[in-house]
C-alpha cells in the first residue's frame, strides 16, 4: 500500500511539473535570447507597437519575432524594398532578421491598413556604431524651388482624346533641347508644358492634339515598365485604402467623409480628390506631387510619407499617378 | 432484463475495480488542467491559437457533449481533475479510501443550499458572461483557476464532493442528462444489502449517495469506490437502453425542472448569439457593462426565467386539464420535466455539432503550438483555417433535433395517462425544436 501511494504521488508531481515546465520554460528561453526582440503589433487605438524604439548596432543582426494582438498588420523598415515587407497575422509569429550597415535613425511602420489610425503606426530603430551615416535624401523639390504645394492646380486645358506617346515621338527632331531635360519634367505639369510648347514658333504647325502627344511622349520617357509596376504595387498597398483602387478618392477608409471643397479645406478631414478627373493631375507637376507625398497634411488626412518612402519609390508612384490621369481621358 | 453488466467480464472488472487505470487518467487530466490554466494566462491572446480556448471550448466540450454524456452519462466526473486535490487531502492519500485519517472539517452541506438550484444559476451566469469567457484565453484560465481553488477550499470545509454535488455547473447538466444515458451503477441483489449492517458503500461514496438504494443515475459520478469496498461484490455497472431513468415511476424535483429549463433557454440564446447573423447581438453580449449588455442580460433572463418556464407551465396546465387532474401544479411541473431531458440533450448535441466540426481543424495546430508562440512541437508549420459548414453537418443537426423531438414526445406519452394529456407537452417540445431549427439551420 505504501509503495503504491508513493508511486502515485510521484506520478502526480511529475505530470504537474511537466505541465508547468512547458510554458515557464518556454518563457525563460524567450527572455534569455538577447538578440531576439519580441514585438507585438496592435492598432494605435490598442497601444500601437509594443516597442516604439528598438536599439541596434551597426553590422549586428537583430531578429524581430512579431505577432499581432488584434488584426492583421505588416512590418517594414522605411525606404526598404517591398520584397522585405512582412505580414503579421494575429496569433501567429513571424520572424524577420535585420542588419544595418549604417548608423542612424530608421523608421519602421505598419504596411497593412489596420484602422483609421493605421498611418500613425510608426516606430524607430536607432542604430549606433561605427561607419558613415546613410546619405541624407536630397531637399524636396518643392522646398528647393519654393513651390506652394497647397495652391490649387487644376489644369486649364486637357486633351480632347487620349494622347499617344508613339505619335508624339514623330516630332522629336522638331523639339527644343529643354523639352527632354529632367528638370523640365520635374518642374512642369503636363498642362504647363503643353502651354509652353503651344507658344513655340517651331511647333506652330502642330495641332493641339499633336502637342498633347508630344507631352505624353515626354512623360513616358521619364518612367519605365519596372517603375510603373512598382508604382502600381505601392499605390495599391499604401494608398488605395483611402484613394480607392482606381484613384477616385473613394477608398474604404474615407467613406462618409465630405468632399474636398472651399468650405471644408483645412477645416476637417475630407475625401481625396478624384484622380480620374484629368484636370486634377494634369495640372500638377511632379515636384508638387512629390512635395504632397513627402509632407502630407494639406489640411486633409493625408499622411506624411517622407520617412517611409524612398525618393525612387515616390517617383514610381508619381509615374503611376500620371498613368491614371492619361488613362482617364476618354 | 435489458442490462449488460460490465463487471461480469474479467477485463471489465479489473479496469473498473483497479485504482491505477482511473488514477492515471485523473493524473493526466489534472496536469492537463494546470497546463490549460498556464496556457490561458501566459499564451497568445488570440483564442484560435491558444490551447486553453481550443481545448476547453472546442475539444473537451465536444467530447463531453458528443461522447461522455450521451454514451457514458456522468463518465467525465469519473476522471474529472477538479475535485481530486481536495479529495486526496480528505482521504489522506491518493490510493487511500474514504473514511480513514485525512484533512478537512467534514461539515455537512447546509440543507437550504442542497439541490441543483445553484448549479442552474451558475450555468445561467456563465451564459451571461459567455461571449467574453469563450473568446478570452485569460478569462477562461481565471475561471478554471477559480473553480479549482473553490473545489479545494470546499473539500477542506465540507464533507465529500460538495463542489461537484451543489456548485459545479457542468455537473448540474451532466447529471440531468445522465438519466437518459446508457450507463448506470446499480445494486445486483437488494436482499444482500438488506442484511448488510455496515453499509460500507455509503461510507466510501464521495458523492454522498446510497449505492444500495440508487434509483437514478443523476448523482452518481461513476467513481467506482462503492464497487471497490462492497464485500459481496453486489454492485454492477450496467449498459442499458437510452432513457432508462425516465418513466412514470420517476420523481423529479422542482430544482431539476428549473435546471432543465435553464439548459433549454441557454441552448436557444447561445445559438442566437454565437451562431446567429446578428452582429449587434454579439456586440451587446460581448461589451459587458454597456447598455446593450444589460438589455442582453434582461432578454436572456426573461427567456430563461419567464418566457420558457411560462410556456412550459402552460403546457403542463393544459396536460392537467386534459385529464381533469387540476390539483398540485408543483408536483406536475416537476413530474413532466422528464420530457425536457432528451429534448435538451439532443439540442445541445446539435448546437455543439454546428460549431465543433468547423473548429476542430484548430485542435492539432494548437497541440503543435499551444501558447501561440510559434512552436512546432508536432512539426505543423501551416496555421489552421476555420472549416466550412458542410451540408452533412446541417443534415446531421436536423436529424439530431428530430431525434430529440421524437424521443421527448415518446417520454411524454409514456408518462401521461393518455395521448390527449401528452399533446400539450409534445406541443411545447415542437415549438422549442422549431426555434432551434430556425436558429441552427434557418
Amino acid at each position: 500500500m505504501m509503495r503504491n501511494e508513493k508511486l502515485a504521488r510521484w506520478i502526480v508531481v511529475a505530470l504537474i511539473l511537466m505541465a508547468v515546465a512547458i510554458p515557464v520554460g518556454g518563457l525563460w528561453l524567450k527572455r534569455s535570447n538577447v538578440n531576439v526582440i519580441e514585438l507585438h503589433a496592435r492598432t494605435p487605438e490598442n497601444g500601437g507597437w509594443s516597442m516604439n524604439t528598438i536599439q541596434a548596432r551597426v553590422g549586428q543582426p537583430i531578429t524581430l519575432q512579431m505577432t499581432s494582438d488584434d488584426v492583421v498588420h505588416g512590418f517594414a523598415v522605411g525606404k526598404s524594398d517591398m520584397l522585405t515587407w512582412v505580414n503579421i497575422i494575429p496569433g501567429e509569429t513571424v520572424e524577420t532578421t535585420l542588419t544595418f550597415d549604417h548608423p542612424g535613425k530608421y523608421t519602421f511602420y505598419c504596411t497593412r491598413w489596420c484602422g483609421t489610425n493605421h498611418w500613425r503606426m510608426h516606430g524607430e530603430i536607432i542604430v549606433t556604431g561605427d561607419g558613415d551615416p546613410l546619405p541624407a535624401d536630397p531637399v524636396p523639390l518643392y522646398l528647393q524651388y519654393h513651390l506652394d504645394i497647397d495652391a490649387p492646380h487644376l489644369a486649364k486645358v486637357i486633351p480632347a482624346s487620349p494622347p499617344s506617346a508613339e505619335r508624339g515621338a514623330r516630332f522629336e527632331s522638331m523639339l527644343p533641347a529643354y523639352v527632354t531635360e529632367e528638370q523640365t519634367y520635374l518642374l512642369n505639369s503636363p498642362a504647363d508644358l503643353w502651354q509652353r510648347l503651344r507658344q513655340e514658333p517651331a511647333l506652330a504647325d502642330l495641332s493641339d492634339m499633336d502637342i498633347w502627344d508630344v507631352v505624353r511622349w515626354v512623360w513616358d520617357k521619364q518612367t519605365s515598365a519596372k517603375s510603373q509596376s512598382l508604382g502600381i504595387k505601392m499605390f495599391m498597398a499604401l494608398a488605395a485604402a483611402a484613394h480607392g483602387a482606381a484613384g477616385k478618392g473613394d477608398g474604404v477608409m474615407v467613406r462618409g467623409l465630405p468632399e474636398m471643397s472651399h468650405e471644408t479645406m483645412g477645416r476637417k478631414l475630407v475625401r481625396p480628390p478624384d484622380f480620374t478627373d484629368p484636370h486634377v493631375l494634369l495640372g500638377a507637376s511632379p515636384a508638387i506631387l512629390e512635395g504632397k507625398i513627402i509632407r502630407g497634411g494639406m489640411g486633409t488626412g493625408m499622411p506624411s510619407w517622407g520617412a517611409i518612402l524612398s525618393r525612387e519609390q515616390i517617383r514610381s508612384i508619381i509615374g503611376y499617378l500620371y498613368t491614371i490621369a492619361w488613362d482617364s481621358i476618354k | 432484463m435489458n442490462r449488460l453488466d460490465l463487471t461480469r467480464s474479467p477485463l471489465g472488472m479489473s479496469l473498473l475495480r483497479g485504482r491505477w487505470p482511473q488514477f492515471l487518467l485523473r493524473a493526466v487530466t489534472l496536469a492537463g488542467f494546470i497546463f490549460t490554466i498556464l496556457a490561458g494566462l501566459f499564451g497568445s491572446v488570440v483564442g484560435s491559437h491558444n490551447f486553453a480556448i481550443i481545448f476547453v471550448w472546442v475539444a473537451w466540450w465536444t467530447a463531453l457533449k458528443l461522447v461522455f454524456i450521451p454514451f457514458g452519462g456522468r463518465s467525465w466526473c469519473a476522471i474529472c481533475p477538479i475535485p481530486m486535490p481536495g479529495e486526496w487531502l480528505q482521504n489522506g492519500g491518493i490510493m487511500r479510501r474514504r473514511g480513514g485519517a485525512g484533512l478537512g472539517l467534514g461539515k455537512r452541506w447546509p440543507k437550504a443550499l442542497k439541490g441543483t438550484w445553484m448549479q442552474a444559476g451558475g450555468f445561467l451566469l456563465i451564459g451571461l458572461f459567455g461571449a467574453v469567457t469563450l473568446t478570452s484565453a485569460r478569462i477562461t484560465a481565471i475561471v478554471l483557476l477559480f473553480i479549482l481553488a473553490l473545489a479545494l477550499v470546499l473539500s477542506l470545509l465540507f464533507e465529500r464532493r460538495s463542489f461537484c454535488n451543489y456548485l459545479c455547473p457542468i455537473g448540474g447538466f451532466t447529471g440531468l442528462y445522465a438519466q437518459a444515458a446508457p450507463v448506470e451503477l446499480r445494486v445486483k441483489d437488494p436482499e444482500i444489502c438488506a442484511v448488510h449492517e455496515e453499509k460500507t458503500c455509503y461510507t466510501a461514496c464521495p458523492w454522498g449517495q446510497y449505492p444500495l438504494a440508487l434509483k437514478t443515475s443523476a448523482n452518481c459520478g461513476l467513481c467506482m469506490e462503492c464497487l471497490r469496498v462492497c464485500p459481496s461484490d453486489n454492485l454492477a455497472v450496467n449498459l442499458r437502453p437510452w432513457g432508462s431513468d425516465l418513466g412514470p415511476k420517476t420523481k423529479p424535483r422542482l430544482d431539476d425542472t428549473f435546471l432543465a429549463l435553464v439548459m433549454l433557454a441557454s441552448a436557444l440564446i447561445d445559438s442566437a448569439v454565437f451562431l446567429g447573423p446578428w452582429g449587434q447581438l454579439k456586440q451587446a453580449a460581448y461589451t459587458i457593462g454597456s447598455a446593450g449588455w444589460f438589455i442582453f442580460v434582461a432578454a436572456f433572463l426573461a427567456v430563461g426565467l419567464v418566457i420558457l418556464p411560462g410556456l412550459y407551465a402552460l403546457s403542463v396546465r393544459l396536460a392537467q386539464g386534459a385529464e381533469q387532474t387540476w390539483s398540485d401544479l408543483r408536483k406536475h411541473l416537476a413530474y413532466y420535466s422528464q420530457v425536457l431531458i432528451p429534448l435538451g440533450l439532443m439540442a445541445w448535441i446539435a448546437f455543439t455539432t454546428s460549431f465543433a466540426f468547423v473548429k476542430f481543424g484548430y485542435v492539432l495546430p494548437v497541440v503543435s503550438d499551444p501558447l501561440g508562440w510559434g512552436w512546432k512541437l508536432l512539426g505543423i508549420t501551416r496555421a489552421a483555417g476555420v472549416g466550412q459548414v458542410t451540408t452533412f453537418s446541417l443534415i446531421l443537426q436536423v436529424v439530431l433535433l428530430m431525434v430529440g423531438l421524437f424521443w421527448s414526445s415518446r417520454v411524454a406519452r409514456r408518462i401521461s395517462a393518455s395521448a390527449r394529456q401528452a399533446a400539450p407537452l409534445i406541443g411545447f417540445s415542437s415549438l422549442f425544436t422549431l426555434a432551434m431549427l430556425w436558429l441552427l439551420i434557418g
